[in-house]
């Protein structure tokens, strides 16, 4: 429980007003959203949803970081973070004018497996909305000024992110768990690969992968099917499809022996990361994954993990495992932080709970208990426009399927006991793992 | 009824957006207990929340963090339940739950499928009365939170910065305290400190009961005085009186840590919400960083390029004067002096000439929308009522939409004149370790 597990500060601008609301609550019996492919190929996901007079979009394009040259590693991110910094008839500053004087978002994110575009709108400013989105898809001109202001952005984040032990700790993971494999290098890029990025290579990029048959948009909130199809009509009619080449990824390599990666910080506590790899979300294992890993340390204060190592010994405030299940493949970790003189103490303890799962039965309880949560939390995930819109692109791509609200209850529920010893046997390892100290070495590693 | 409905269905045509929170429905049980209701019936969730006034400013110097730790011994298990089963029981029925402290308030939440809303509202009025608190748990308990802090506080340096620019700005009231509590208070806390705070503030008198969601409010409130009845009053208690006495000139507060980029904090002394001046100071953080197109934004991070990012906000929902808050982290190479007197400028700008038409437009158009997203989640909502109701009622709601409304440019100007001066203002300053403060 913390002072703030969430982000604390109230600000004045996270009010809302009320509106008067009637009818019941849709509680999504059979597909939750309609889906067509249109004909220049985007797939398009709708759910009208009238309770409040705004409109929420995803447009979600697969130009992440995987389809990068490693070379030019940060590519797919900086193209993405410069969209919304000037188009052919709109400059950076009109952009952000435009949106912002109406109260609306339009905002960008990179990632690995494919890169968002999010706009927030009230209904009334619908149209300005799509044409700010279309404008910033189809037109952006990625001026030399803007790409050079925000490398120097980017860098100086990438410095920033060196004070915060957990993303060093989680930067140095990655990056020996999957090797060559684009997940294992950050987003973001280095200081190095982004000054290799021209100009050139931005524009070829968005004209490779930023076309329709390589987009997800998934539209939420109060706008009909026709209202939708006019505005889709007037702002994307010029996105054409194009087709995009298959490219190979490289395969991570699995570990033989533990490897620790020691970095020395001048901190009062250890961040500890303990995994490996681990398995892709369309992996059937996932759903038997799921459960084993919310008894493990994903399930909270219901964990093993935060039971032995929080509640019973006092070692750390936030200790936690998850399975990060991603396209092409995926990681398992540990995590928490301790002070340094007893990081030797809560890693053996994260051994012992792997391992344990790794050798005996869950108990019926914490099978009934997990199953329990899975299943009766789903509700929470899709109970807002903006939950629904993003839920929405992860089950177009990772191929969940429409009635994946009724199918997950079924594949839940369905894990047996021996299912979880199974799958903790086939994807947890006490031998082969990497384990990442971020911390005042000395004080955690004695003897070091 | 009839011309009542009428009524609201005009307000409505007339204005869609500029509705206020008309639909919150309170009552008031025997015991003191207030209860503030809200119909949703977007999905089929609820959450239900509790909050209790209490929090920093009611403790006592030696015993900072008492609030915080008392709200993690919350968890610990009751008579009742026994050990172990607050989030396990909350979990197991689908539904997620936490809870935060501050300097005035602790709050509670649980979120879950809506027809399961009794469960939390049993489990709440449970551990209100029947808290559990062990000798060993309470020093288990204690470890956890000097973790906790060694995490967001000693290995955090903007953080730390943080902390001292509080400790300095104020100096005699008890806002000054960091609500996780001082490092070497933390390691005095004991059982004794925790039953006694428990026992004042823990009381339906001391509380609110709030519920948003696809809930019918007649039977959640049923729910909640066959829960809630049963838990006695608590005795009266003796409202925290601090006040803050005169500043003279600008303070200043150096960290020195191990860190990458400078950072700059200023704060200046400011009234709280339910002042006149607070609705312009809002829109006067609006306008300064208000998004990309704000004024802090354009200059110091996309013109002069001087700054990682830059911010302003104003804090004003306190139940006394609090803080407005002005700060930027440097981007690479920049001079620390150079990003302090920049940032300094902006607001200097201000102050001498009023804001145009159109950038109060904004920040109001942008406070104004962000009222309706929020309302999106239900959490939110619920989280906004329990706000304006610890620093003096949900009511202020409408009050505040109203007060934004009328703001105009002057009004901007003048309350930067006002209150953006020396002696209203503490600055702190982050310099990387190895850097010497030139």
């Amino acid at each position: 429980m913390g002072q703030s597990r969430e982000k604390l500060k109230i600000s004045l601008r996270l009010l809302f007003l009320f509106l008067v609301l009637v009818g019941p609550a849709p509680a999504f019996a059979g597909r939750m959203a309609d889906r067509e492919v249109l004909p220049n190929g985007v797939v398009l996901l709708h759910e009208e949803r009238s309770g409040l007079p705004i409109v929420r979009v995803v447009l979600a394009i697969k130009a992440g970081s995987v389809v990068e040259p490693a070379e030019k590693a940060g590519l797919a991110n900086l193209t993405a973070d410069l969209l919304n910094e000037g188009t052919e008839k709109r400059s950076s500053k009109q952009i952000s004018g435009e949106i912002e004087f109406v109260g609306g978002e339009l905002g960008t994110s990179g990632g690995a497996d494919f890169i968002t575009v999010t706009l927030s709108v009230l209904k009334k400013d619908v149209d300005l909305g799509f044409d700010l989105l279309s404008d910033i898809i189809l037109n952006p001109v990625f001026s030399e000024d803007e790409i050079k202001r925000k490398k120097a952005v980017i860098i100086s984040s990438i410095m920033q992110q060196k004070e915060e032990p957990g993303i060093v700790a989680s930067k140095a993971f990655k990056k020996a768990i999957f090797g060559n494999h684009p997940y294992g290098r950050p987003v973001e890029g280095t200081e190095e690969s982004l000054d290799t990025i021209a100009r050139r290579d931005i524009i070829a990029f968005h004209s490779e992968y930023y076309v329709p048959d390589n987009a997800i948009l998934s539209v939420v909130g109060d706008i009909t099917k026709k209202e939708l199809r006019a505005l889709l009509d007037r702002y994307f009619k010029g996105w054409e499809r194009k087709g995009v080449p298959e490219k190979p990824l490289p395969v991570p390599g699995h570990l033989s022996a533990p490897e620790i990666i020691k970095i020395d910080k001048d901190l009062t506590q250890a961040n500890i990361i303990l995994g490996h790899l681990g398995i892709g979300r369309e992996n059937p294992d996932f759903y038997a994954v799921s459960v084993m890993n919310y008894i493990l340390g994903g399930g909270g204060f219901a964990s093993r993990l935060m039971d032995n190592i929080r509640d019973n010994k006092g070692l750390s405030y936030d200790v936690h495992s998850f399975f990060s299940a991603n396209k092409y493949g995926g990681s398992f970790q540990a995590g928490l932080q301790t002070k340094n003189r007893t990081a030797n103490a809560a890693i053996g303890e994260i051994l012992k709970e792997m391992e344990r799962m790794r050798t005996e039965q869950v108990t019926d309880k914490e099978l009934n208990d997990a199953k329990s949560y899975l299943t009766g939390s789903f509700p929470l995930r899709i109970d807002s426009n903006s939950k629904i819109a993003s839920f929405l692109i992860g089950v177009e791509f990772y191929n969940l399927g429409l009635d994946y609200v009724d199918k997950y209850k079924q594949l839940i529920e369905s894990v047996t006991k021996d299912d979880i010893l199974r799958v903790a046997r086939k994807y947890l390892d006490t031998k082969a793992y990497v384990l990442v100290v971020v911390g005042n070495i000395k004080q955690a590693i004695p003897g070091d | 009824m009839k011309i009542f409905k009428l009524f609201v269905l005009l307000a409505m045509v007339l204005s869609p957006f500029t509705a206020g929170a008309v639909n919150v429905k309170e009552y008031t049980l025997e015991n003191g207990l207030k209860v503030l209701i809200v119909e949703d019936h977007k999905a089929p969730t609820a959450t239900f929340q509790i909050w209790y006034r209490v929090g920093a400013v009611n403790e006592k110097t030696g015993k900072t963090g008492l609030s915080h730790l008392l709200e993690h011994m919350m968890f610990k298990g009751t008579s009742e339940y026994g050990p172990k089963t607050f989030s396990q029981t909350i979990q197991r029925a689908g539904g997620t739950d936490n809870a935060f402290t501050t300097r005035e308030y602790t709050a509670y939440f649980e979120l879950l499928a809506s027809d399961r809303i009794g469960l939390p509202i049993e489990m709440e009025a449970d551990r209100m009365k029947n808290l559990a608190l062990t000798p060993a748990s309470v020093l288990s308990e204690r470890d956890v939170v000097m973790e906790e802090r060694r995490m967001r506080y000693e290995d955090d340096p903007q953080n730390l910065v943080h902390e001292e620019v509080m400790a300095a700005a104020f100096k005699n009231h008890p806002y000054r305290w960091p609500v996780i509590g001082w490092m070497s208070d933390l390691k005095t806390l004991d059982p004794e400190d925790l039953i006694a705070h428990y026992k004042t503030y823990y009381a339906p008198n001391n509380a609110v009961a709030i519920v948003v969601g696809d809930v019918d409010p007649a039977d959640v409130l049923l729910k909640i005085k066959e829960s809630f009845g049963k838990v006695p009053r608590g005795p009266e208690i003796k409202e925290a009186k601090a006040g803050e006495d005169s500043q003279y000139g600008e303070k200043r507060a150096y960290v020195k840590k191990e860190a990458e980029l400078p950072y700059v904090l200023s704060v200046y002394k400011v009234p709280a919400i339910v002042d006149e001046d607070g609705f312009a100071l809002d829109v006067l953080a609006g306008i300064l960083s208000g998004g990309k197109s704000s004024r802090l934004y354009n200059s110091l991070v996309y013109e002069k390029q001087l700054a990682l990012s830059s911010w302003a906000s104003y804090e004003g929902m306190y139940r006394e004067p609090f803080l407005f808050y002005a700060g930027a982290t440097a981007s690479r190479g920049t001079k620390m002096e150079e990003l302090e007197k920049t940032l300094l400028d902006e607001l200097e700008k201000i102050k001498n000439a009023a804001p145009s038409e159109r950038e109060v437009q904004k920040a109001k158009n942008q406070i104004e929308a962000s009222f309706i997203m929020e309302q999106d989640s239900m959490y939110m909502q619920a989280r906004t009522i329990g706000t304006f109701e610890m620093i003096g009622g949900w009511r202020l709601i409408d009050k505040y939409l109203e007060g934004v409304r009328k703001v105009t440019p002057e009004d901007v100007r003048r309350v930067a004149g006002k209150y953006l001066v020396a002696d209203r203002k503490t600055t702190g300053i982050l310099i990387p370790a190895g850097e010497e403060k030139k």
